[in-house]
């Protein structure tokens, strides 16, 4: 491997290899502003959260296994439930897309840092306390005097159930806090993204040539900034109502319980997009090394994220089919709802014709690639018949919804992370993560993934409602969840392949080099791991492909933009 | 194999925007989308309160307070291109008058307040109007003393003598704020005030 | 419309008595009418899609026989990118428009004037139900009138809640409709086959959301209207050769029961929990997980969170005897 500038890497490496007091490598992560090891704060802080998350979708797995079944009480069973899906959404899924965001977005823009390094250390340590937050409820919320616990609201929290006279005790102000903070970590974050994405670019890079994943990140960003917000804006209102004796959601006031619904789903819904976005990110980079072909359709993809970007903002209350809104209200959101399939059917065309035609290399990342296209299109096309309000009528707060939903943020989401941490990995850490474990890892999730989730969605259609703690037998639906508990420990064994494949290799794995994957983009341009300034000299490009354009000097892609 | 693409030929025309004025665009953003939802609650329950006292008997317009929170908008302005002239004096002038707007704009606030709370009775238990006016004028009211803090410290730091022209920017950044808080006052004054009197 | 000529509900495994695929009523046979053509278009697409997807990891994959060079680049190309962006609008367009037929079908449709009312609230964590026109109030087991297809009674449920939010659903009937306090939606049913069809609470209402069971008794014109005919009589008073009962009922009104149950003619006029004026007459009690029968009464009065947990009826603290004779008194009310 040849750099230009030997000697600053030589110095860099003398620095990092001195041995220092282990408090000096707390204090140096603790005070850091370093956007590398922020986003690795980032991603183990929610790898923990998704091993906890994890553990309660196992115990309610075990509870509803088989009928009548008395595992956990139905108090324990709400908790679990509120805990999993809070966890997963705020302290899961945006930290670790967060994480892969502050990691990566520099270094694929050739910048060394963050627009504002103190900003970003603030957004990360504030949502780490709200994860915190919510889990001290298991101490705080009267769990040791009284008895109540962990909040058990739900994740959606309706209204009127989180008003004192239903809620008693201090759970649910926990649940709010926690989101709260976690909201005003996520916009902070979110702001620094965008304005490093704006303003941090390297020589050359203009919008046009900056990587995908660069412009998902921005796009879900700029969700973040409208999305959230609502929600930031709800749980002030919420926590005016139980500290202050407001009546927002008071209806025994005036109030509205539908209200809620409408702030919560502004959220709710364009935070499928914060987190799926990002996903794509991972598989508009993945994909085409893998295949060995440039994207197919830039500016369509780029166009087609900021349609679904605008388009995520306006089909909210599909949420809310069966709350009455009149025909109206839902034909609208019904439209708005199958429009939004135009824009990612786009993607997948896309995706597929970058495939076609290329050298495809099945290393673990592309498989987890391919795992999610297909899991994304079926994901979509049963998003399609919950679209349908009569249909929805139906399928609604079913158990059809929650193998939906999951089979987009499991099924895409997560299989897209997964491929997305043996893609990087090596950058990391300077190791490669082991080819086999990876394999086993692979087959047993997707395994694993297809029992569970597949077969979720039978219950749904005879008439399995969700959040139930127990069912009578006799309706049908006892074989199709002992599957989907099953389901659940082939996943459970491939995450600890997975976990066991990260640990070994950080120690043992092959040495990686600059750039294992014979890739493009600026990231694989430095050393890995890439020293605390990244790039000796600030970089610049002459096309979206930047180290293409330098192993290909006959063929440049800078002659066909 | 790989190595980072270097181009001797310096680019002279490449420049990218402030990250100050980006990030706080992106945090007017954001705040904006909080607001609107206060607003839309607001607007959501004016006359479904279900006791008394309503808008129309207890709520004064705040001629006075808005003036002085608009013309603050203008004195911010005046510093600002004061400063980049390097005209610090002139600057400090100007924030010191935008910090006095700002803190009679509060005190009208708090009078209002207090008759509303001492003399109507009018809490934010009392009613729909009460928690959604207190809840709003209050959120708003929040980000005035935000950003009479910043512009306190903006002004001593002025005093001191540690600010040039080369601070400009980021006293732009500081008003584009302000701007924004006056803003929506703008919309807050016209939907609790005109709309919902 | 679809009838169900195509039986999915009879395949083994499929077979439920919530199934949306074996639709008895209307607006669940539009519903299921549009899911089928939902379905097919999108097993359509699924199939197309994921088999371009196999056919181009099967047909580029990298071989051992592969030369070093890297594939031919190709950067896009606007007219197949226009393609696949006209025809998805096209089926988009063709699915909301059969959409909107359903929705209209189900939402707007006129109501008869023969329509039968009823008034659903939803208690945490059971079901109230009362009919205006007919003087009747009752609990957890609504009794509706078979709908003849060619001259429709359908039923129309005015929806609301006590306390907190709740959802009715009867997947054979009908899709679900939430019960939100401070605010009235409504819903029809029009059960064409008489029979028991099953539901339960589809909106998570609090702890003991998983057994606030729905059961719609379908019956016959006649076989209803005795039904109705039986609710309006007034409760039996007396009391001759079963002293168990008449203890059992100075029991009952002396202690807190009075305050959330209602007894017709009675003192009791709570209305916090089901009214019980004809509580004998239910096959369930607990709002669906139990049958009726006194030795289940006897030990929900006894412990109610013995057999739902969470529940909000207490525990009275009674002795065997009081225990006895209250479900003696409660069993003679038919």
């Amino acid at each position: 491997m040849t750099n230009g500038h030997p000697v600053l890497e030589a110095i860099d490496q003398t620095v990092e290899a001195r041995r220092r007091p282990r408090m000096d490598v707390v204090y140096g992560w603790v005070s850091t502003v370093d956007h590398k090891k922020i986003g690795l704060m980032y991603i183990v802080y929610a790898l923990i959260f998704l091993v906890i998350a994890g553990l309660q979708a196992m115990l309610m797995r075990i509870q509803l296994a088989v009928p009548n079944n008395h595992f956990v009480s139905p108090q324990v069973f709400n908790r679990l439930f509120t805990m999993h899906g809070t966890t997963m959404v705020f302290f899961v899924g945006m930290p670790i897309l967060f994480g892969f965001g502050n990691y990566l977005v520099p270094l694929m823009i050739g910048a060394r840092d963050m627009a504002f390094p103190r900003l970003n250390a603030f957004s990360f340590w504030i949502s780490a306390f709200g994860g915190f937050l919510l889990y001290f409820s298991y101490l705080g919320g009267d769990g040791l005097y009284g008895a109540g616990s962990a909040p058990d609201v739900g994740w959606f929290a309706y209204a009127p159930l989180t008003a004192k006279v239903f809620s008693p005790g201090h759970s649910t102000d926990y649940w709010t806090l926690a989101i709260l903070l976690s909201g005003i970590g996520s916009t902070g974050t979110a702001v620094n993204i965008v304005t490093t994405a704006m303003c941090m670019r390297c020589r050359g890079m203009k919008l046009s040539r900056m990587p995908l994943f660069v412009w998902l990140m921005v796009v879900s960003s700029g969700i973040v900034f409208v999305a959230v917000s609502p929600l930031t804006a709800a749980q002030i209102m919420l926590t005016i109502d139980r500290y202050l004796g407001g009546h927002f959601f008071d209806t025994q006031a005036g109030g509205s319980a539908v209200l809620w619904m409408h702030f919560f789903w502004i959220f709710g819904h364009p935070e499928v997009y914060v987190l799926v976005l990002p996903a794509f990110g991972f598989v508009n980079e993945i994909i085409p090394v893998f295949s060995r072909k440039a994207i197919f359709g830039y500016p369509a993809m780029v166009a087609a994220s900021v349609g679904i970007g605008f388009i995520s903002l306006s089909v909210w209350a599909h949420h809310m089919f069966t709350v009455g809104m009149g025909p109206a209200g839902n034909t609208f959101f019904v439209f708005a709802t199958m429009v939004i399939s135009v824009p990612t059917g786009i993607k997948i065309f896309n995706w597929l014709a970058t495939l076609w035609g290329g050298k495809i290399i099945f290393k673990v990342p592309m498989m987890f690639c391919i795992a999610f296209l297909f899991q994304f299109l079926v994901a979509g096309l049963t998003g399609i018949m919950l679209s349908a309000a009569p249909f929805n009528w139906q399928l609604s707060a079913s158990y059809f919804v929650v193998a939906h939903f999951h089979y987009v943020l499991v099924g895409a989401i997560l299989t897209a992370l997964f491929g997305a941490f043996y893609y990087w990995y090596p950058k990391v850490t300077g190791r490669l993560m082991s080819e086999g474990l990876g394999q086993w890892h692979f087959w047993l999730f997707i395994v694993g993934f297809h029992l569970t989730f597949d077969f979720m969605h039978v219950p749904g259609l005879l008439g399995m409602p969700r959040r139930i703690y127990t069912y009578e037998a006799g309706r049908g639906w006892e074989w199709w969840n002992l599957i989907v508990g099953i389901g659940a420990l082939f996943q459970t064994a491939g995450i600890l392949c997975f976990v066991w494949n990260m640990v070994r290799s950080y120690y043992r794995g092959e040495i990686a080099g600059h750039d294992p994957w014979d890739a493009w983009t600026l990231e694989w341009s430095t050393p890995s791991p890439p020293p605390s300034y990244n790039f000796a000299v600030e970089p610049t490009v002459f096309s979206r492909r930047p180290l293409w354009d330098l192993k290909h000097p006959e063929d440049q892609d800078v002659n066909y933009e | 194999m790989s190595s980072i693409p270097v181009s001797t030929q310096v680019d002279p025309t490449w420049r990218l925007p402030h990250r100050g004025v980006v990030g706080m665009a992106c945090l007017i953003v954001a705040e904006s989308a909080i607001f609107l939802i206060f607003v839309v609650a607001y607007i959501y329950y004016i006359g479904k309160s279900l006791s008394g006292p309503t808008p129309a008997q207890v709520l004064e317009l705040p001629i006075l307070g808005t003036i002085c929170l608009l013309s603050s908008s203008i004195t911010v302005h005046f510093a600002v291109s004061a400063l980049r002239k390097a005209k610090v004096r002139e600057a400090t002038r100007g924030v010191a008058g935008t910090i006095l707007l700002g803190a009679i704009f509060l005190m009208m606030t708090a009078r209002e307040w207090y008759f509303l709370i001492h003399d109507v009775g009018l809490t934010i238990k009392t009613n729909l109007f009460g928690t959604t006016f207190y809840s709003l004028v209050g959120l708003h009211a929040t980000h005035v003393v935000v950003g009479l803090i910043m512009l306190t410290v903006a002004f001593t730091l002025l005093l001191r003598g540690r600010v040039n022209e080369r601070h400009a920017e980021k006293l732009e950044v500081l008003s584009l704020y302000w701007h924004f808080v006056d803003g929506v006052w703008v919309v807050v004054f016209l939907v609790v005030y005109v709309l919902g009197r | 419309m679809a009838q169900s000529s195509f039986r999915v509900a009879d395949s083994g495994l499929l077979r439920s008595p919530t199934s949306i695929f074996d639709p008895a009523g209307t607006p669940a046979k539009s519903a299921f009418g549009l899911s089928m053509l939902i379905l097919s278009v999108t097993l359509a697409i699924f199939l197309i899609v994921a088999g371009l997807l196999l056919y181009v990891v099967i047909r580029y994959r990298q071989r051992p026989t592969d030369s070093e060079r890297e594939p031919p680049q190709i950067y896009g190309s606007t007219q197949i990118e226009l393609s696949w962006t006209v025809i998805p609008i096209l089926i988009v367009v063709m699915l909301f428009l059969s959409t909107t037929r359903v929705i209209l079908e189900t939402e707007a449709a006129p109501k008869p004037s023969n329509a039968l009312d009823v008034i659903v609230i939803g208690h945490q964590y059971w079901w109230e139900y009362r009919y205006p026109k007919l003087g009747v109030v009752t609990a957890n087991e609504l009794h509706v009138p078979v709908s003849d297809p060619a001259k429709p009674t359908p039923t129309y449920l005015s929806l609301s809640s006590a306390d907190t939010d709740h959802s009715f659903w009867v997947p054979r009937l009908a899709g679900k409709m939430d019960l939100i306090p401070n605010r009235l939606n409504t819903m029809w049913i029009d059960p064409q086959a008489a029979g028991l069809y099953l539901g339960q609470c589809a909106q998570y209402c609090g702890v003991q959301h998983a057994k606030m069971l729905l059961r719609v008794y379908a019956q016959s014109p006649e076989d209803f209207a005795t039904w109705v005919e039986q609710q309006k009589k007034p409760v039996v008073q007396d009391f001759s050769g079963n002293a168990a009962a008449a203890e059992g009922q100075t029991v009952f009104m002396r202690n807190a029961c009075i305050n959330c149950h209602a007894i017709a003619g009675t003192v009791a006029t709570g209305r916090f929990g089901p009214d019980l004026t004809h509580l004998a007459s239910r096959d369930t009690i607990a709002s669906g997980p139990v049958e009726n029968t006194p030795a289940n009464l006897r030990q929900w009065i006894a412990d109610p969170n013995s057999i739902k947990p969470g529940v909000l009826m207490p525990s009275m603290h009674l002795n065997d005897h009081d225990l006895d004779v209250i479900t003696a008194y409660l069993t003679t009310l038919h």
